[in-house]
């Protein structure tokens, strides 16, 4: 499906099923240099399962036009156009790594309008690493090998989301390459890496959301390690927040690694 | 950063795809001879049919055992992912049948397997799929050959049975400017010679039968994507960015970015052609492929030593293998293939055709038959066997004479392979006497 956002041609996979503004919606934002094909079992199974599934490509990455955020807060504003442009109230928001930030600063912004907050794979802050950045600016096919292999946690996954066959270490190095090949204009791998570094907000945001939070972390992640998810957990927990926290015996990729139990978790907690 | 997040080829050869399994914790993979899987639900069996959930519904789609097999090929070959099926031949055609219909056209090198080229030259036409043959190395004949309904450049990475070695990155720079896909047939280098995506090629394929396992037992094939093709962009792919009504009105390039290929190959072409690889069957590949790195070292060891006797013989006038320098592929091969082009090659004796039937007549280590890639060394006649539809013409454009001898070295005692030659040579020498 393609809508129009702040004037730029936006594309959301809606999991196989046609928009229905009477279905309760969700939000999957992806993560830097992903698209919205890391969604692709969750948003499928949600879409057939009585939600409206909104899989972004966010401005600039893969099929969506504009310019790319520079910013996490950039990009919660992204989102709040988005559910304008598609006429939606209210809406559930699962974020994946720097998706989740931008998930949570959305949140904190749009209040009432978000049913409820799903984190994947987030901490914060989310710092990168100095030579992570320059690798990612200067020698961005390094780089993305080094992501990858710190994203992975098994050399068997499960049936993916290619299906059984799916070997998810080429897979997400594919994924992205095509999506720095997206964008002939600015490199989103260093520009999303910046965005993560930088986000200072996290804290404050996590008390200004209204609505229930599920942070879903991988035990093995080695990109957001479950402990860097600590005190923004304690944080939200202080300030009264509804907190439920999942740990999955898996890597970074979640999604990948371990597709139906982040189904499975995302399913349980929407249903709440 | 080598270790287990980053493992070398050795280790993918043994480990990729598989892990203790978790219900026995055998360590073997085990093989899972079952034609279908139980469903938890109503809902859970919707849900595997229309892709929500993975898993595996019945053994043509998917199965647990060729699923490892299909994880460790996309990772040996640097790929996102990989279809066993039942043969070699049943790849290629898997490949085309998911790219095209009638109507289409493709590109392919002259110097192929005699079944590959009898598919293309012969059966597709009937179906309405035509093929322009290009000699692998005329350069500006690829180009040439692309008409406004090419869908697919195709050649084998080393040509059978000359070893004219595929020029991967400039012939798929020609293909990519045109929009079309370079698909390489793989099967006489294994990944452990060479890595076609690495020089440009977009999709590979392999007879599993021969190299990746090695032992000569079982027949099968294997399809992988590079996952870097851009099917959008090229504007030929309605079959993969268009909706599909035969599954699901599926968009193949919008659910998947990079597996909009493998999507459609296995949900249609496995489903519908039906031409799938038995669990048992992926199951014996896989305890070949665990030597593979082992045993292609000493099958290129072994080749060196086997072509320089040859090339030192008077009663050889060509020995047809890149290793030497009078081979035309000889500094393509030293690029693209450092670690060898393969121990599958031709070469001619000085004599007539009796002289060459009592050269393979006289072998003893050697087995004469239809095979290459095994763990014991081969030998057939190529313009009598594999090739014999072929026109004399064609068998020129491939390089191949009434005279030429085919090898295929294996894994035996060098100089016991060097004396059994000795005698054959000697043999056919007295034939013409």
């Amino acid at each position: 499906m393609e809508l129009t956002v702040n004037g730029a041609k936006t594309y959301c996979y809606t999991g196989g099923k046609a928009f229905d503004a009477a279905k309760p919606t969700v939000v999957m934002i992806h993560g830097v240099l992903n698209d919205h094909s890391v969604w692709i079992l969750q948003s499928r199974y949600l879409a057939h399962h009585g939600w409206n599934v909104l899989a972004v490509d966010l401005p600039g990455h893969g099929r969506s036009a504009g310019e790319a955020p520079e910013t996490v807060e950039q990009a919660a504003d992204f989102i709040t156009a988005l559910l304008d442009a598609a006429g939606v109230p209210r809406a559930a928001l699962v974020g994946h790594s720097w998706g989740s930030l931008i998930a949570l600063e959305a949140a904190a912004r749009l209040k009432d309008r978000v049913s409820h907050l799903v984190l994947v794979g987030t901490a914060y802050p989310m710092k990168v690493s100095p030579a992570l950045l320059d690798a990612s600016l200067n020698q961005p096919e390094q780089a993305l090998k080094m992501i990858n292999v710190f994203s992975r946690s098994t050399l068997a996954a499960p049936p993916s989301a290619l299906g059984p066959g799916t070997w998810v270490y080429g897979a997400s190095l594919a994924l992205g390459r095509r999506v720095l090949r997206s964008n002939s204009k600015v490199n989103v791998f260093h520009r999303g890496f910046q965005a993560c570094d930088r986000y200072a907000n996290g804290e404050q945001a996590i008390t200004q959301i209204s609505c229930p939070v599920l942070f879903l972390l991988g035990g093995q992640d080695q990109m957001t390690s479950p402990k860097a998810a600590q005190g923004l957990i304690s944080k939200a927990r202080e300030a009264g927040k509804t907190v439920q926290v999942a740990s999955l015996p898996v890597g970074h990729h979640q999604m990948t690694e371990a597709p139906e139990e982040t189904l499975f978790a995302v399913r349980d907690f929407l249903r709440r | 950063m080598p270790g287990y997040s980053d493992p070398g080829f050795d280790t993918l050869a043994l480990h990729a795809g598989a892990a203790p399994d978790p219900a026995t914790g055998a360590r073997a993979v085990p093989i899972h001879l079952t034609t279908s899987f139980v469903f938890e639900s109503s809902d859970h069996a919707a849900s595997l049919f229309n892709l929500e959930r993975p898993g595996h519904v019945y053994s043509r789609i998917s199965n647990p055992t060729n699923a490892v097999f299909e994880q460790r090929m996309a990772a040996l070959e640097g790929g996102i992912g990989a279809i066993a099926v039942a043969s070699g031949q049943a790849a290629l055609h898997l490949a085309i049948a998911t790219l095209m219909g009638a109507g289409s056209h493709i590109v392919a090198s002259t110097a192929l397997y005699g079944g590959s080229q009898n598919l293309l030259h012969y059966t597709l036409r009937r179906f309405g799929i035509e093929t322009t043959f290009v000699k692998p190395g005329d350069i500006d004949g690829w180009r040439a050959a692309v008409r406004p309904n090419t869908k697919l450049f195709f050649g084998e990475t080393v040509g059978n049975p000359g070893l004219d070695v595929l020029d991967i990155p400039t012939v798929s720079a020609i293909a990519h400017e045109a929009g079309v896909p370079l698909l390489v047939d793989s099967t006489l280098t294994s990944p452990w010679l060479i890595k076609p995506f690495e020089h440009g090629a977009d999709l590979v394929y392999h007879s599993a039968t021969k190299f990746l396992s090695g032992h000569g037992t079982v027949i099968g094939g294997v399809v992988v994507d590079g996952g870097s093709f851009d099917w959008d962009a090229s504007g030929r792919f309605p079959e993969l960015s268009q909706a599909y009504d035969g599954f699901h009105n599926m968009v193949f390039t919008e659910e998947s970015t990079v597996g909009a290929f493998l999507l459609r190959a296995r949900r249609e072409g496995l489903r519908d052609f039906g031409a799938c690889m038995s669990p048992h069957t992926a199951w014996l590949i896989l305890q070949g492929l665990e030597t593979l790195p082992l045993r292609m070292a000493r099958h290129m060891s072994n080749t060196e030593k086997v072509v320089a006797f040859l090339a030192s013989q008077p009663f050889v006038s060509r020995v047809g293998h890149p290793l030497l320098d009078s081979h035309p592929s000889h500094a393509l091969a030293q690029k693209l293939l450092p670690r060898g082009a393969g121990s599958v090659f031709s070469f001619d004796i000085k004599g007539n055709r009796e002289q060459g039937k009592a050269f393979i007549e006289a072998l003893k280590l050697f087995s004469h038959l239809a095979n290459v890639g095994d763990c014991r060394s081969l030998v057939i006649h190529p313009a009598s066997t594999t090739h014999f539809r072929m026109s004399d013409g064609a068998l020129a454009g491939a390089g191949i004479s009434q005279g030429t001898i085919r090898l295929s070295i294996g894994l035996e005692d060098p100089d016991d392979l060097i004396d059994d030659l000795k005698r054959a040579l000697k043999a056919a020498e007295k034939a013409g006497a």
